[in-house]
Formats: structure tokens, C-alpha cells, sequence
């Protein structure tokens, strides 16, 4: 008969200080789990514009509605952020960027990049069709 | 994991998937993956602006000409793998009934090769002008 092993565990979130990169460990998570739901959105965009004009002014209906601008606004940003936190996590897994202020910098960098340029593809979006 | 109910070790259980073997490959598909819709990301944006404010017709003439449909498919084959990897990652860590977590498993699949088909097809339907 063996013995069950009691393994140490390791205690969890809770148990921590919240610091900047653990923040955005769990960003960088929430945002992939929204980009995963998120892509119905595009597969029903696609879908849309296969069937036939009018399956696609649905989308374009509800894209242009207050509810579905705020969820592709969401989308925008949750996909540019866990693009740019990604490739954060790029010079972590080739060895780089460790110390204290490396990791430091990358990790504001990759906030205030994932935000700047969910508002300038909005901008270019405004500007080329009209906010639609 | 269940308790060793044979003579060989744990570590002789693992020692094999170790040291690029295939225990390493969704950590390693998670990056190749992630390395290509990192290139992949700006044409894709520029595709996604090109269509802002198009009625049907335009839309479907833009999404069915051949640059761009093979940038979408790339791109979709891309997130929907990395998103599988991911998802999987995410209900591992978090799903500890076995069998809450073998059918999560099982539906993240289902889900992600959904979502993937049936955009691909979309995609394919809009090249052939049908």
C-alpha cells in the first residue's frame, strides 16, 4: 500500500503583494481569455460577409451600436496590449531583461504601448471611415 | 498525476519529454505561434481599417482577393492554435475535477477548431466569388 506523498504547495495569489509585473501577469491572461471569446466576433464578421449583404448589415448594426463599439474597443486594446505584453515575454524567454528596472521598464512600457496604440488604430479608424 | 503503480520512477516516467521531445511542444508551438501574428499583426490591421465603412459588396470584393485572404488564414490558423494552447493552459491551472477538466479540455478543442473552419471557410467562399 503507498502512502499518499503530501507535496508542498505553493500558496496563491492572494498570499502576495500585488507588484506591477504580477498585475500584468494576470492582465496578460484576462486579456488572452477575452481575445478567445472575442474572435466569435470575427468568425461571425466573416461569416456575415459570405452569406450575403444582409447577414453582414447585422454586423455592421451592431458594430456601430454603443454596446458593440465598446466591445471592439475592448477587443482593440486587449489585442494590442496582449500583443505588446507578449513580446515582453519574448526577451524574457531569450534571457533578457531580468534586473529590476529592465523588467520594470519593459513591463510600463508594455501598458502604456498596449493603450497608445489601441487609441492611434481608433484614430485611423475615425479618420478613414468616419467612425464606422 | 496518479500514484506510481509500476517499478519505473517518476523521473524515468518524464525523462523522455524532456529536452525537445514532445513535452516541450506547446510551450513551443505557444511562441511560434505567438512570433507569427506578431508579423502577421499589421497587415492584418491595415486589412481590418481597409474595410471600415464598406457596404457587402466591397467588404467581399476586399476579402476575397488573394493577398489578403492568405494573410487572414494564416493569421486564423495562428490565434486559433495559440488560443488553444492557451485556454488549455488556463483550465489546467485552475480546473481540478477531472473530469470538469477532461471535458473543458475537450471543448476548448471543439471550440477553437470551430471558430477556426469556419472562418477559413468563410474565407474561401468569398475567393472563389461564389
Amino acid at each position: 500500500m503507498t502512502a499518499r506523498i503530501e507535496r508542498p504547495i505553493s500558496p496563491h495569489l492572494q498570499t502576495y503583494r500585488v507588484t506591477l509585473t504580477m498585475a500584468l501577469s494576470v492582465i496578460h491572461r484576462a486579456t488572452g481569455i477575452a481575445l478567445y471569446f472575442g474572435t466569435l466576433l470575427l468568425a461571425w464578421w466573416l461569416i456575415a460577409a459570405a452569406s450575403g449583404p444582409g447577414a453582414y448589415a447585422n454586423v455592421q448594426a451592431f458594430t456601430g451600436s454603443i454596446i458593440g463599439k465598446l466591445i471592439v474597443f475592448g477587443y482593440t486594446w486587449a489585442l494590442l496590449h496582449h500583443l505588446v505584453s507578449g513580446i515582453r515575454y519574448f526577451f524574457w524567454d531569450l534571457g533578457y531583461g531580468f534586473k529590476a528596472n529592465e523588467r520594470e521598464a519593459l513591463t510600463w512600457g508594455a501598458l502604456i504601448a498596449g493603450i497608445s496604440l489601441t487609441v492611434l488604430v481608433w484614430i485611423i479608424a475615425y479618420t478613414v471611415g468616419g467612425g464606422r | 498525476m496518479s500514484r506510481p503503480s509500476s517499478m519505473r520512477t517518476p523521473l524515468g516516467r518524464v525523462r523522455n519529454l524532456g529536452s525537445s521531445h514532445s513535452g516541450t511542444s506547446d510551450f513551443w508551438r505557444q511562441r511560434l505561434t505567438a512570433v507569427a501574428m506578431t508579423l502577421l499583426i499589421v497587415p492584418v490591421i491595415v486589412i481590418v481599417l481597409m474595410l471600415i465603412g464598406r457596404n457587402h459588396a466591397g467588404a467581399a470584393q476586399i476579402l476575397g482577393s488573394l493577398p489578403i485572404a492568405i494573410i487572414l488564414v494564416l493569421f486564423i490558423i495562428a490565434s486559433a492554435w495559440h488560443m488553444k494552447i492557451g485556454m488549455q493552459i488556463v483550465i489546467e491551472d485552475y480546473v481540478h475535477n477531472e473530469t470538469v477538466k477532461l471535458v473543458s479540455v475537450m471543448a476548448n478543442n471543439f471550440f477553437c477548431i470551430a471558430v477556426a473552419l469556419s472562418s477559413i471557410y468563410a474565407i474561401l467562399k468569398l475567393s472563389s466569388g461564389v
